[in-house]
């Protein structure tokens, strides 16, 4: 059995009165690609904010790499190896690629001997190689992502994951607004960072994209883990049953 | 097809100078507004006047360059007409008190000056708190803090409309200061640095120019130093970034909570700043130096097309509005205007500067997505 990087045991979060993740266990091995699946609701971005540190969970303990980082903060998480494309992108429109690409890692230079200033040309540049590994253009990168369309963002969040060389990067359905070649595009990045190593967490509603990558499912249900299944235990028809919930009864 | 791209290429001209009249539509402002009060005011246009003018600004300008700051974070901050008000007291107060207690002017104005200035950063550091930790909305926090701020101030002068008073040597060094200029043009002589001659003949005293009044040139420092920060600094991205998609910000590891505490702190820094050179300008402290000036620090951010929704702003956009604000005032006084209608015109020019904006922000949305 391949070693465990990322471990998370009990982990507990509620919205008020709304329980959203009711004591998960959650592992992910070294060089895996794990597909999170279940309904809209079920508890996925939550799982994973709570990985990534957006949210503290109320009780459980997540550990990366043998380290404790629960409850910890995003940029500690950061700074572990954890990076997170998230559902809503959380990217800051009003500024431009490369800023968005370093944004809270911004590379700076120092200029007249003592001040600190940000390096704008060297982020733009990194960006575009970047998003070069990606095969995706962007025609002007001193654009403000307002001025983009909605692939092109996605393709920035996707870019500012992956530029880090991160250790476990973690993607909330981040093809949901691409067109069909850049879907293929990013499910080949996947593969490619599978094979570097790169442990992979994809949340994804689509059935095909997960079952081309997936090495093994997990399904959540109503904030509990209804499903883990490794591969070749899982095909459609198995992971629709258990998102529906009718897995239990069948088995 | 020949016609085609004829008529497209017009529309390109049409549509950049459409866009350079949006974005700079407040010099073209400027500029027109300076022409026509030179034509209509008698001694609108002359250098002294162009001096005052600026003297004038400094304190809308100083006030919104940390409003600036406040603004871009998509928060408000109604408190710094009394931060400056509280900061002209402090100052006052404490120079006066120390140099009649028997210390030497210079280390009792020093002293003085930064109590001043550390004072002004407690309304501050407790609206910061109050907006980044406790999550009250920064129109509520400040607002609260106004009235908090104005009473401390009116403590402080033990419910008087100044501190007055001031023994006559320091009085000298304030108004030397305040009200000083660094390089001077005197017909006959020519350009005289530091200080004005003395014994000059009248009719050669009203010829006189100051033409770098130390207060504009303290107030050009902090322009240039805050322009800076927020421009090419770290500090500066964060700032917008935070303006842009707090969540984004917070996702991407940069500490929210304690960057906003750090811009209330800078807004009422940038207040205290303009209220100790309140009090060197008229040689006394006045708890309500600020109170007028608070809509106008309001109006020079959004004049100077800074966004009221956050994420986007220019510290020269924010002086730009100071010194529009100024020349209107100036003019309007120039034209015999009763003053009481500088509140409207400068009302009615914040209203109109939001309009603008809006138009602006309308135009790029239209034009991004006609591709
Ligand atoms: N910040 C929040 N405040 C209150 N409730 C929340 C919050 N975030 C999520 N929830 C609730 O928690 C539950 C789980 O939400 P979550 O976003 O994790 O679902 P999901 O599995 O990612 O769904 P989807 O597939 O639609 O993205 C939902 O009922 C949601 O309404
Ligand atoms: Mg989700």
């Amino acid at each position: 059995m391949a070693e465990i990087i990322l471990s998370a045991t009990g982990v507990h979060k509620h919205f008020g009165g709304l329980i959203a993740l009711n004591s998960v266990d959650f592992q992910v091995e070294r060089g895996e690609v794990v597909a999170l699946l279940g309904d809209n609701g079920a508890g996925k971005s939550t799982l994973i904010k709570c990985i990534s540190g957006v949210y503290r969970p109320e009780g459980g303990h997540i550990s990366f790499d043998g380290q404790d980082i629960t409850g910890r903060a995003p940029s500690a998480i950061r700074d572990a190896g954890i990076e997170t494309i998230y559902q809503d992108l959380a990217l800051a429109e009003n500024l431009d690629v490369g800023a968005n690409v370093f944004l809270g890692k911004e590379k700076k230079k120092t200029i007249l001997g003592f001040i600190r200033v940000t390096d704008d040309d060297y982020m733009r540049q990194e960006a575009v190689k970047v998003l070069d590994r990606l095969d995706i253009h962007i025609p002007s990168l001193k654009q403000r992502l307002v001025n983009l369309s909605g692939g092109q963002r996605q393709a920035v969040a996707i870019a500012r994951a992956i530029y880090w060389n991160a250790r476990l990067v973690i993607m909330d359905e981040p093809t949901a607004a691409l067109g069909v070649p850049e879907q293929r595009k990013v499910l080949a990045l996947v593969r490619s960072l599978r094979d570097q190593g790169i442990p992979i967490i994809l949340i994804s509603h689509t059935m095909t994209d997960v079952l081309e990558v997936a090495d093994r499912c997990v399904v959540m249900r109503r904030g509990r883990v209804a499903a883990n299944l490794p591969k070749g235990q899982f095909d459609a028809e198995i992971l629709v049953k258990h998102i529906v919930g009718a897995g239990d009864l069948s088995a | 097809m020949a016609t085609a791209t004829a008529s497209k290429s017009t529309l390109n001209t049409r549509d950049r100078l459409l866009d350079i009249l949006a974005k700079g539509w407040a010099y073209f402002f400027l500029l027109a507004m300076v022409l026509f009060f030179s034509a209509t005011g008698p001694g609108f246009f002359s250098v002294n006047n162009f001096s005052n003018i600026l003297v004038t600004s400094t304190l809308v300008a100083l006030m919104a360059i940390g409003q600036t700051y406040v603004v871009i974070t998509s928060g408000i901050d109604l408190s710094i007409g009394w931060t400056v008000g509280l900061a002209s007291v402090v100052s006052a107060r404490s120079m006066r008190d120390l140099v009649n207690g028997g210390m030497d002017i210079g280390p009792a104005m020093l002293l003085g000056v930064s109590m001043a200035l550390l004072v002004s950063l407690i309304p501050g550091i407790i609206n910061g708190i109050l907006i980044a930790r406790v999550k009250v909305p920064a129109f509520i926090a400040t607002l609260g803090m106004y009235g908090i701020v104005r009473g401390a101030a009116f403590l402080l002068t033990d419910g008087q409309q100044v501190i007055g008073n001031l023994p006559d040597g320091l009085r000298e060094v304030l108004r030397a200061l305040g009200n000083g200029s660094l390089l001077y043009y005197v017909p006959e002589q020519g350009f005289v640095w530091f200080a004005r001659p003395d014994n000059l003949p009248p009719q050669v005293i009203r010829g006189v120019a100051s033409l770098l009044p130390y207060p504009v040139i303290v107030t050009a420092v902090v322009v240039v130093v805050f322009a800076f920060i927020l421009g090419r600094t770290q500090f500066g991205r964060h700032t917008y970034a935070i303006g842009g998609n707090p969540d984004a910000a917070t996702r991407a590891g940069i500490n929210v909570k304690n960057h906003l505490l750090w811009i209330y702190v800078l807004s009422a820094f940038t207040a205290g700043i303009a209220g100790v050179m309140h009090s060197f300008r008229f040689t006394a402290g006045a708890p309500q130096a600020g109170e007028a000036a608070l809509l106008q620090s309001v109006a020079a951010v959004v004049i100077g097309g800074t966004s009221l929704f956050g994420g986007e702003g220019k510290i020269s956009g924010a002086v730009i509005g100071a010194v529009i604000i100024g020349v209107l005032q100036t003019g309007l006084v120039i034209l015999n205007v009763d003053s009481i209608w500088q509140f409207i015109v400068v009302g009615v020019v914040i209203i109109v500067a939001v309009l603008v904006n809006q138009a602006q922000a309308a135009l790029e949305r239209l034009r991004t997505t006609n591709g």
